[in-house]
């Protein structure tokens, strides 16, 4: 089979920034719905915050398996 | 090669002195061993990590016998310190998250608080700046024993038919939906969770270390008689405080979210869905 594209260098790096770009837009609404629950009901603070954090968590996860997995298989 | 020894290798390199950057690799994550030796026929190595951990365990033992050693109703000193945290994970973790029942597993996710956040504050503390909890072996050990809690005392509290079925099957789906659903709920719920629950601290950390180490790199790298090597020296130092400061924000948002996570689990267990 002839080669028709080839992508050298470091490939890790590309990598992590396409596994960013979901948990990116991810975290982006979480805490801008965050926020904006916050402003409409201030007295629900506390929860809010918390299901925030967890919400953002959960969502960070992917991001940080893209970081590591060019350690874990990368060489 | 450890940690220590690539980065001695390379301090005689400096910007325009012919060498290329020397990134930091995932190998500064691995450190020579300091003692060995054999009990029953197996080899222990103690390495600096390891060394890291017993400290940690003293310094939360420690902290927390002084401040409840001599409890009175009125607190004062140290106590309020130790009272305050009490009351964080009691309130702020335990209640909010399995209610009712909340108080009995309070004494174990208050030691995973803070256990974890004194091994991720390791980080930045001079001579140790290393986090323990960067070792993947530490976060997964914590997950697995939460895992070994949550799945057992589900079972022995909804019996085993009704925990599986609240698991697996979530309500009001169309019938034809559980050939979908079940075998993605599975996945998710028991078999992906404690890989899931442990990389999120392990990289959290792996990473923070990893961009201090980056900067710092850079900082002794960048600094050579010439105005674009002072310049960004300066500014990489910069960025190195910056981030220490960072770090010391995540590695407190990490502790909570592990212990967090840890009780959102057991919930699972204790309250049926």
């Amino acid at each position: 089979m002839s080669l028709l594209a080839e992508v050298t260098g470091s490939l890790g790096s590309i990598g992590y920034g396409l596994a960013a770009i979901g948990p990116g837009i991810g975290v982006g609404i979480i805490f801008g719905q965050g926020v904006q629950a916050i402003a409409r009901q201030p007295e629900a603070y506390g929860v809010i915050r918390q299901n925030m954090i967890l919400g953002f968590a959960l969502t960070e996860a992917l991001a940080l398996i893209g970081f590591v997995a060019p350690f874990v298989y990368g060489k | 090669m450890s940690g220590s020894a690539l980065l001695a290798s390379d301090a005689s390199c400096h910007l325009n002195s012919g060498c290329g950057f020397p990134a930091p690799d995932a190998t500064i994550f691995n450190y020579d061993t300091l003692v060995e030796f054999d009990i029953a026929g197996l080899t222990f190595h103690i390495t600096k990590p390891m060394i890291l951990l017993w400290i940690a365990v003293a310094v939360v033992v420690v902290f927390f016998v002084l401040a409840f050693r001599k409890a009175v109703i009125v607190p004062r000193g140290i106590q309020n310190i130790g009272e305050y945290g009490y009351l964080f994970v009691r309130d702020g973790i335990a209640r909010d998250t399995i209610g009712k029942q909340g108080d009995q597993f309070v004494p174990l996710l208050f030691s995973f608080f803070f256990f974890v956040w004194v091994l991720n504050f390791m980080s930045i503390v001079p001579f140790a700046q290393f986090p323990v909890t960067s070792r993947f072996a530490i976060p997964l050990a914590f997950a697995v024993l939460v895992y070994l809690l949550w799945v057992p005392l589900g079972v022995k509290r909804q019996g085993a038919g009704a925990f599986f079925k609240g698991m697996t099957m979530p309500p009001d789906v169309p019938k034809a939906m559980y050939v979908l659903l079940i075998p993605i709920e599975i996945l998710s719920n028991f078999i992906v969770r404690p890989f899931t629950h442990s990389v999120r601290l392990f990289a959290n950390m792996f990473a923070g270390h990893m961009l201090i180490v980056t900067f710092s790199v850079a900082t002794w790298y960048l600094l050579s008689p010439s105005v674009i090597g002072i310049l960004g020296s300066a500014a990489s130092f910069t960025v190195t405080v910056g981030l220490t400061a960072f770090e010391m924000l995540i590695q407190a948002l990490q502790a909570y979210v592990f212990t967090l996570l840890a009780a959102v689990y057991i919930n699972d267990a204790v309250n049926a869905h």
